[in-house]
């Protein structure tokens, strides 16, 4: 190892030249402090960077654009308590009469696979190249914002295009009343 | 016959190398590492697979707590002055030159407008000991939208990024969400935290 020449060893040979002082430096302390630092930054540092999710709105000034949508293509998704899911296809008012309002969760067996097959049931337009379904997502005042990531993060996975964040109406209250006390 | 005698080698190694090493990964982390920035409140974001990276630059950050109270913070600091002197024109109240540098250093905060002269009279570590209860967002006081707005004419290219908690109430994003919908602000960004996409699909 690297070690401090003391000044005393040099008396063999009895040469009377300039001292030849080691220039070696000990440099365990040196390491340590390094590490030391390594350890710190390592531990205070945050590798995953934040990644943020685009969401684009309708333009609430532009009443002309609204667009009537076929009842029979639009799959209701409703944002309940304690990740909680319910979800109907067509309207509300008919899911009241048949009582058919279904409840469900996130993981993969759950709402994944219901728009999946819904998404199937429902068609693909072959004119406007894209599927038929369009998934209107209300959240009940129950509903944590973490549901909304979650279900925006299903629309992703599932590659469903046409979605829209739309608030709840009455007759959605009272069909989750009855999961929601 | 002498015996041989065993040399006796010290235990000590080279350490120049392992020293090398030591610094080149030490420098590597304090190039890369990045301070979390002084925050007013802790969120935890929810994750997602989204793989969009955050703008660098010409970003507003609305800050949602656990809680619901609302945060309002902009990245740039000429940008924060400006919006500051617009709003105490606005609301008729005059701040010195510390306040204005105070407010210029803070990342974000969640104040009524009426208790910002107060609140950035104070000193530093003071300051951090202010319970922020967050912006005002009603439909009779919304604070929120003011700040918004001044903030979209002092840099018009500002993009907004909402940040809010797992666990806030979904109506409190709608209620934010609203609020720049009526501004006509359509797109924005949700900060989210990484997720891995699921593979069985």
């Amino acid at each position: 190892m690297a070690e401090i020449a003391d000044d005393g060893g040099s008396k063999k040979g009895g040469k009377k030249g300039p001292k030849k002082n080691s220039t070696k430096v000990d440099m365990t302390p040196m390491v340590d402090l390094g590490f030391l630092l390594i350890t710190f930054f390592m531990l205070t540092t945050t590798m995953s960077k934040p990644k943020t999710m685009e969401l684009n709105m309708p333009d609430k000034s532009q009443e002309d654009v609204k667009q009537d949508v076929k009842a029979s293509q639009t799959i209701t998704v409703i944002l309940g308590k304690d990740d909680a899911v319910y979800w109907f296809h067509g309207t509300a008012t008919e899911t009241k009469e048949k009582d058919a309002l279904a409840k469900t969760d996130f993981s993969a067996s759950g709402i994944r696979k219901v728009i999946l097959d819904k998404t199937k049931e429902i068609g693909y337009d072959q004119d406007k190249k894209m599927y038929k379904i369009i998934i209107v997502i209300k959240s009940a005042e129950t509903a944590k914002y973490k549901n909304v990531v979650d279900i925006l993060d299903e629309m992703h996975i599932t590659g469903s295009k046409r979605y829209a964040i739309v608030g709840l109406d009455d007759t959605e209250k009272e069909l989750i009343k009855k999961y929601e006390i | 016959m002498p015996k041989v005698k065993v040399k006796r080698h010290g235990v000590s190694l080279d350490m120049t190398a392992m020293c090398d090493v030591a610094f080149l990964l030490l420098t590597f982390f304090i190039l890369t590492t990045k301070f979390k920035p002084n925050e007013a409140m802790a969120v935890d974001t929810p994750t997602s697979i989204s793989q969009l990276p955050i703008p660098e630059s010409d970003l507003i950050t609305i800050s949602i707590g656990k809680n619901g109270g609302i945060f309002f913070g902009v990245d740039a600091q000429p940008v924060r002055e400006t919006i500051l002197k617009k709003i105490a024109a606005e609301k008729g109240f005059s701040l010195n030159a510390k306040q204005i540098q105070n407010f210029k250093l803070i990342d974000s905060f969640g104040l009524p407008i009426a208790a910002l002269p107060g609140y950035l009279n104070l000193e530093g570590p003071e300051m951090a000991k202010v319970e922020q209860q967050g912006i005002p967002c009603d439909s009779l006081v919304n604070e929120l939208s003011t700040w918004v707005i001044q903030a979209r004419y002092a840099n018009p290219k500002v993009r907004i990024a909402i940040k809010g908690d797992k666990e806030t109430d979904a109506k409190v994003v709608s209620k934010v969400i609203a609020t720049l919908q009526d501004q006509n602000v359509n797109r924005f960004n949700l900060i989210t935290g990484l997720e891995a996409k699921p593979s069985s699909l």
